[in-house]
């Protein structure tokens, strides 16, 4: 498969663009942040979103969706990253869907229905800890009677304030960081004895905390098998990983496009200082550092489209890779910037704020550096 | 089955028959490559005999027209050779500046005469060419050359100096950048010319760099006749020649930073030692997990490159990218390598060492980010054609 979108995949970006562009530009956000709403989505958009196949755009066509890949999925991440749009569709439309999909069976089949048509907002509940570490799980789905009691703590959980269920990773055996043992759970986040924070996060995304003490869960709540939900786990992951990468990369562009253009215009000294070869070396590199990780991102997502067995590194670099170039990216826009890049006014201190959640949101470079150390064996 | 898929079955096949097993490993260093030319001497009966079943088959060139010695393959085609003697692990064949540079310029630029007289010898490794480009006062600045051809009437006279002329004592031609209008500016006045360095007047010294070897030489010219057939392309208009060979240059070396050769990993775990299932040094094993992300990110922005260059959407400055990170990648993995072995790494000549391969290496490395245009000009190329910034 050539490493380059495909017409049909160019002409949804075009569509996907317009729509975000027109409807969810960064004065939405904005409006979202100074007027404290409380879902911090707008669900207006999000019903817009559907209605072009987008909530559903990773599920089966014979449940409302699109039936559409990663590569898809991604190029709508981008624009949304363009645009640092806050809305449900990482939670909703990737996490959500891949969860209900992999996991199978009628219940999930008729949620995914849900989800296409845009009446079903989800998120994952995951993190524990402040740093990315999936497989550390000490929340506990203790069996009683048919079902389950939950208690533990999650943090980070994107748009948990606003989900209608919760997908909920728990121990079911084992010590808290044993691969086996792991169970993925849907809890309803109005149940008895869940209790949720939103909290306000530096970007004025939508992020949770939420406490589960001793919720009663039905048996029928588990997705995939009891004991053994690492691997769904991981394939959510991937997902949501790949498509933050493209996130990233739209925002990442979105700010050079910026700095670019603000060299320029902006004028010190009698001269436009994009004539200052101390500027424009860094603009070039960072313009390397940008395409390198395009290419990075564009092939995870055709891997898990065509070679899903085989993703895993291929991810793994994608992510570390686009918060990588994204760290360099938004350094050197607010630094290029100058006194201007300081200033709310204007909008390229708002892409720093989004990248550095973007950079933490599922594993940091680092973390995926990691990764591939240990996949290469040292 | 596509006829895609039926070419990719075929050729694995084939090359699975006809790859010798000592031609599916990585070759060590530039010298255990195969360059051809009227006195190469090969490694090895395997190295020989590769050769010749690739060349026979045009696949020493798989892109290039039948008629001139190539494969005739499509773009599609050649990716999928490419795949699967990558896969198979199988070496180049035949590595030579002919193939790289001068072949592609030849393609767009020569006449019949000269394709049909130097392109099959350039496919089947019967001559080595060097490349006579910078100037002991035109280096970065490269359209500075003063190296100058008269016209003599039926030849050109031919004086001057070039340096950095890369493997010169072994190469049986040259292609020569020389001044042929003197008043013109200097962009207009270059002309592109090619002679056989047996020539009379000819003369290369090796170069002894840092690394201990001597790749490049200094060429001298002293009243050199070249008939007047051998002008590329038009009188005065080398400059356009010379920038199209260049960007093939830098794909070149650019292509230097996919790596090849050991794992990092690997050379570190058997020099540093394992604790607990990872490399001892934990800051030296951060730094390779970064340099492998980024040469397998690099690795697909080539694949990437390649795709965007089939269906028209590279910018013509875009091997300018390819070639700054890819060089600079390459001396950073060098880096890794010297920081993996330790002071192993720095035996020069010892018993150990094998001729110290590895410091040798670390130091030819650093022409990388030089030679074909500095990372610093590639950084201007982009600058001022891509990002168009002013008065780049």
């Amino acid at each position: 498969m050539a490493l380059v979108l495909t017409e049909e995949q160019s002409m949804l970006r075009d569509s996907a663009r317009g729509l975000v562009a027109d409807r969810a530009p960064i004065a939405h956000l904005r409006k979202l942040r100074d007027s404290r709403d409380a879902d911090g989505v707008s669900r207006e958009i999000w019903k817009e979103f559907a209605a072009m196949g987008f909530a559903g755009i990773l599920a089966p066509e014979d449940h409302g969706g699109s039936g559409l890949g990663h590569v898809e999925a991604g190029v709508v991440m981008e624009e949304i990253g363009r645009n640092l749009t806050p809305s449900p569709f990482l939670s909703t439309a990737i996490l959500g869907a891949t969860a209900l999909k992999r996991a199978g069976g009628v219940r999930s089949g008729d949620l995914l229905s849900k989800l296409s048509a845009g009446d079903l907002l989800l998120a994952l509940a995951l993190d524990e800890k402040p740093k990315h570490t999936p497989k550390h799980i000490e929340t506990k789905a203790a069996r009683s009677g048919n079902g389950f009691t939950l208690s533990g703590a999650k943090t980070f959980v994107v748009d948990g304030h606003i989900a209608d269920l919760l997908i909920v990773t728990a121990r079911t055996a084992g010590g808290a960081d044993d691969k086996d043992g792991v169970t993925v759970l849907l809890v309803d986040p109005k149940a008895k004895g869940v209790s949720i924070e939103r909290t306000i996060m530096v970007d004025a995304h939508n992020a949770a905390r939420i406490t589960f003490d001793n919720v009663a869960v039905d048996a029928d709540a588990v997705l995939g098998e009891i004991d053994a939900g690492a691997p769904l786990v991981e394939a959510i992951l991937d997902a949501g990983r790949a498509c933050v990468a493209s996130e990233l990369v739209g925002l990442s562009e979105e700010a050079f496009d910026r700095t670019v253009a603000y060299l320029k215009e902006r004028k010190q000294f009698g001269k436009v200082i994009g004539e200052f070869q101390g500027l424009q070396h860094r603009a070039s590199h960072l313009y390397c550092e940008l395409e390198v990780t395009r290419a990075a991102v564009l092939k995870a997502l055709q891997m898990l489209d065509t070679d899903a067995d085989k993703a895993r590194p291929y991810v793994a670099v994608a992510k570390a890779r686009a918060c990588g170039s994204a760290d360099l990216a938004v350094r050197e826009a607010v630094q290029m910037h100058g006194g201007n890049g300081m200033t709310d006014a204007i909008d390229i201190g708002l892409f720093m704020k989004r990248a550095r959640v973007c950079q933490e949101l599922f594993g940091d470079a680092r973390f995926h550096a990691n990764r591939i150390a240990k996949i290469r064996g040292y | 089955m596509t006829d895609l898929e039926t070419f990719r079955r075929e050729t694995r096949a084939w090359l699975e028959a006809n790859c010798p097993a000592e031609m599916r490993t990585p070759p060590d260093d530039e010298e255990d490559r195969c360059w051809g030319g009227r006195n190469w001497k090969f490694k090895n009966e395997a190295q020989k005999q590769w050769l010749e079943v690739m060349a026979a088959r045009g696949w020493t060139v798989p892109d290039w027209p039948k008629e001139f010695g190539g494969g005739g393959l499509s773009k599609d085609e050649t990716k999928i050779l490419r795949e699967e003697m990558r896969a198979m692990k199988c070496r180049s064949p035949l590595d030579s500046f002919g193939i790289w540079m001068l072949g592609p310029a030849l393609l767009k630029y020569g006449n019949e005469a000269q394709k049909k007289e130097h392109l099959p010898k350039i496919a089947r490794g019967e001559i080595r060419w060097c490349q006579g480009y910078s100037e002991p006062g035109a280096g970065s600045d490269l359209a500075s050359l003063q190296t100058k051809a008269e016209d003599k009437g039926d030849h050109y006279l031919v004086n001057g100096q070039k340096i950095w002329t890369s493997y010169a004592n072994y190469a049986d031609w040259i292609f020569c950048l020389v001044r042929t209008d003197p008043k013109a500016k200097k962009h207009e006045g270059i002309s592109f010319l090619l002679f056989d360095m047996a020539t009379p007047g000819v003369e290369t010294r090796p170069i002894l760099l840092i690394s201990g070897k001597s790749p490049f030489c200094e060429t001298f010219f002293t009243d050199v006749k070249v008939p007047k057939e051998n002008l590329v392309y038009t009188l005065n208009k080398g400059w356009d020649v010379a920038k199209y060979l260049l960007t093939h240059e830098r794909d070149m070396i650019g292509g230097m930073g996919l790596g090849g050769g050991r794992p990092l990993g690997q050379i570190a775990a058997q020099s540093i030692g394992v604790e607990n299932g990872t490399l001892a040094d934990p800051l030296l094993r951060a730094d390779i997990a970064e340099f492998d992300v980024d040469a397998f990110a690099f690795a697909l922005a080539m694949e990437r490159a390649g795709d965007m260059m089939k269906t028209k959407q590279a910018h013509p400055a875009y091997s300018s990218f390819l070639k700054y990170y890819g060089t600079e990648l390459n001396k950073r993995r060098h880096e890794l390598v010297m920081s993996s072995l330790g002071s192993d790494g720095l035996e020069w000549e010892s018993e150990r060492s094998a001729e110290g391969d590895a410091p040798r290496a670390w130091l030819r490395t650093k022409a990388n980010s030089i030679e074909g245009g500095t990372s610093e000009v590639q950084l201007n190329i982009i600058s001022k054609r891509i990002l168009e910034l002013p008065g780049a």
